[in-house]
């Protein structure tokens, strides 16, 4: 295929990814904007006036990065994961393999669909936070880049999870089990500094963590790890997930027998 | 000049440890209506399924237009269009959506994406339902859904795969009709089907599969030729020890009160049982032993069990 029909073909992806996640925005875009309202008034308003300032700022402040960062790795993820593992499900990715699109196209076209649906989640969030807290950009460029970066990154984990999915169950697992604790336990809530040493250590396993504080320090100016690791270790596991996904779709694992 | 279709040595072991292709060769040559016949569980879906990429082969070479499937594969799949046995688009996508995607993925431009999703919506007689889901199509709908949209990218082979199957007789007859025309233009096709009849009423070149081989591959007109011939099964009144003599007939003793006979294209019905009345043999009923597709079958394979 030349540049043209590449360009072209990325194209029918991205929109009809699109366009999937925008016909079912009660589903899509709606629940995070109330989990988030929720978290503002429950752990914002009513407990946080309790827990008092963490590092420096009022609680509410301090937890509107990493519920905004929540939202838009869930999101991503279960945007690739559940339209990947429906056409598979239904067989319409046959549409795409019979097709002359190379496996490149296919991994940036659903990691498009996963990123937009990143984008209009953090939007929607964000548009909930302007009316519970007052925060500034700190840095408007780190914020742009930290959300991008980390949902090109759970796209992609969605996109390899859904590559070897066999069933619906498939595709739960993972966000229950690794996604949603590795976030609670990525100091969203709290400040790893808060731990005991062992656990601060054990923490910085966690690449979740380098997501939130890096989006922290963006929004805040504030961080408890290095920015500059934090984009590093997001930069590296979106290479190796790329290589990953590219290398399962080359195969034809969980799509071609 | 180079074959639509050109298959060498194909074999294809599942990871189940099934061989469903023993070393097929497979020529279909440009222009041609071309029929893969075989009974169900044979190996067509596989071989169209390696054709088109969605299996990966074992080994063995396939070359589309002369574009070998290892080397330049995308050049060959932008020769191919596939109807697949099996319903394989989002149902709950609009037509004009499903036909525009797939066109997308060829890379083709939007204007004249629009202006072919419509020409072929309208002649597979789908028009009227381009806004709707896929969901609300009825069997034969579908399946010529998926005939449109493989024509989206007006590719020079069109492969279906057993594509009446579940498509009701009269909507059978405009598809043969649609089939027909297109190949007439100049697009090779090639269908699998386990109808006799269908490749009959299509086809000028047939291939015949069976348990991942090709037992047959002739021209249509050869293949019927031979098979003027039919088996009777006849009852008889009085028990028979061996096969009787009948000159000219061949056949033999099923069990001591029921004589299977080959009449063959030169010999009648009518001298057969003067030949048995000679013999003071005396038949108290007769019937046809199988249909047509059934005997070739056994004739070619030895396969009982064909599918209707
Ligand atoms: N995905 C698969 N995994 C394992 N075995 C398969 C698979 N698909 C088909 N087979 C087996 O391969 C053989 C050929 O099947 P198939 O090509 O579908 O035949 P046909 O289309 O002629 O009915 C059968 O024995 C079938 O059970
Ligand atoms: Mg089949």
């Amino acid at each position: 295929m030349n540049v043209r029909a590449q360009w072209i073909a990325f194209n029918a992806i991205l929109w009809k990814e699109i366009l999937r996640f925008s016909r079912i925005w009660v589903q899509t875009i709606l629940p995070p904007m109330i989990t988030t309202l929720l978290y503002y008034v429950i752990f914002g308003k009513l407990i946080g006036k309790q827990i008092g300032e963490v590092s420096g700022f009022a609680y509410i402040d301090y937890i509107v990065p990493g519920l905004i960062l929540m939202a838009v790795i869930t999101n991503s993820y279960g945007n690739v994961v559940a339209s990947f593992y429906s056409s598979k499900f239904q067989r319409s990715i046959e549409e795409m393999l019979v097709s002359p699109l190379p496996n490149y196209l296919i991994v940036l076209g659903f990691v498009g669909g996963g990123v937009a649906r990143g984008i209009a989640v953090s939007i929607a969030v964000m548009t909930v936070t302007v009316l519970f807290t007052s925060i500034a950009f700190h840095s408007i460029w780190i914020v742009i880049s930290v959300l991008l970066l980390t949902s090109v990154l759970f796209s992609l984990g969605g996109l390899i999870n859904a590559i070897y999915a066999k069933s619906f169950d498939d595709i739960t697992v993972v966000p229950t089990f690794v996604l949603t604790p590795l976030t609670y336990l990525g100091g969203v809530f709290y400040s790893v500094q808060m731990l005991p040493p062992f656990w601060q250590k054990l923490s910085l396993a966690n690449p979740i963590l380098y997501m939130v504080n890096a989006f922290r320090y963006g929004l805040l100016g504030v961080s408890d790890v290095n920015v500059g690791t934090a984009f590093a270790a997001i930069f590296l596991f979106i290479a190796a997930l790329a290589w990953f996904a590219l290398y399962l779709l080359g195969r034809g694992h969980g799509v071609r027998s | 000049m180079t074959q639509a279709l050109s298959i060498h040595n194909l074999t294809k072991v599942y990871k189940n440890g099934v061989t469903a292709l023993h070393g097929i060769d497979l020529e279909v040559g440009q222009g041609d209506f071309f029929a893969l016949l075989g009974p169900n569980g044979a190996g067509k879906s596989t071989t169209i399924g390696i054709i088109s990429s969605l299996v990966n082969k074992t080994s063995g070479t396939v070359k589309i237009f002369g574009h070998d499937l290892d080397k330049e594969l995308a050049a060959a799949k932008s020769c191919i269009g596939l109807v697949p046995q099996e319903f394989n688009f989002n149902q709950f996508e609009p037509l004009m959506d499903i036909m525009m995607n797939q066109a997308g993925y060829y890379g083709i431009p939007r204007r004249l994406a629009v202006e072919r999703s419509e020409l072929y919506l309208m002649q597979l007689g789908l028009w009227e339902k381009r806004l709707q889901v896929a969901r609300d199509l009825s069997g034969g709908m579908k399946r010529r859904l998926m005939i449109a949209r493989a024509l989206v990218h007006e590719p020079r082979l069109l492969i279906l795969d057993e594509p009446t199957a579940g498509v009701d007789i009269e909507i059978r007859q405009s598809m043969w009709a649609f089939l027909r025309e297109l190949n007439a233009q100049g697009t090779t096709i090639i269908l699998t089907t386990h109808y006799l009849e269908e490749a009959e009423q299509l086809c000028r070149n047939i291939a015949i599969i069976d348990n991942g081989r090709i037992v047959e591959n002739t021209s249509m007109k050869s293949l019927l030729s031979r098979m003027d011939s039919h088996t009777l099964l006849l009852d008889l009144a009085h028990p028979l020890q061996h096969m009787p003599l009948l000159p000219g007939f061949s056949g033999r003793l099923l069990d001591d009160h029921t004589l299977e006979v080959v009449v063959s294209r030169e010999a009648s019905v009518s001298e057969l049982f003067a030949r048995l009345a000679l013999q003071q043999i005396v038949v108290t009923s007769l019937r046809n032993k199988s249909n047509r597709l059934e005997e070739l079958f056994i004739r070619l394979t030895g396969n009982r069990e064909v599918a209707a």
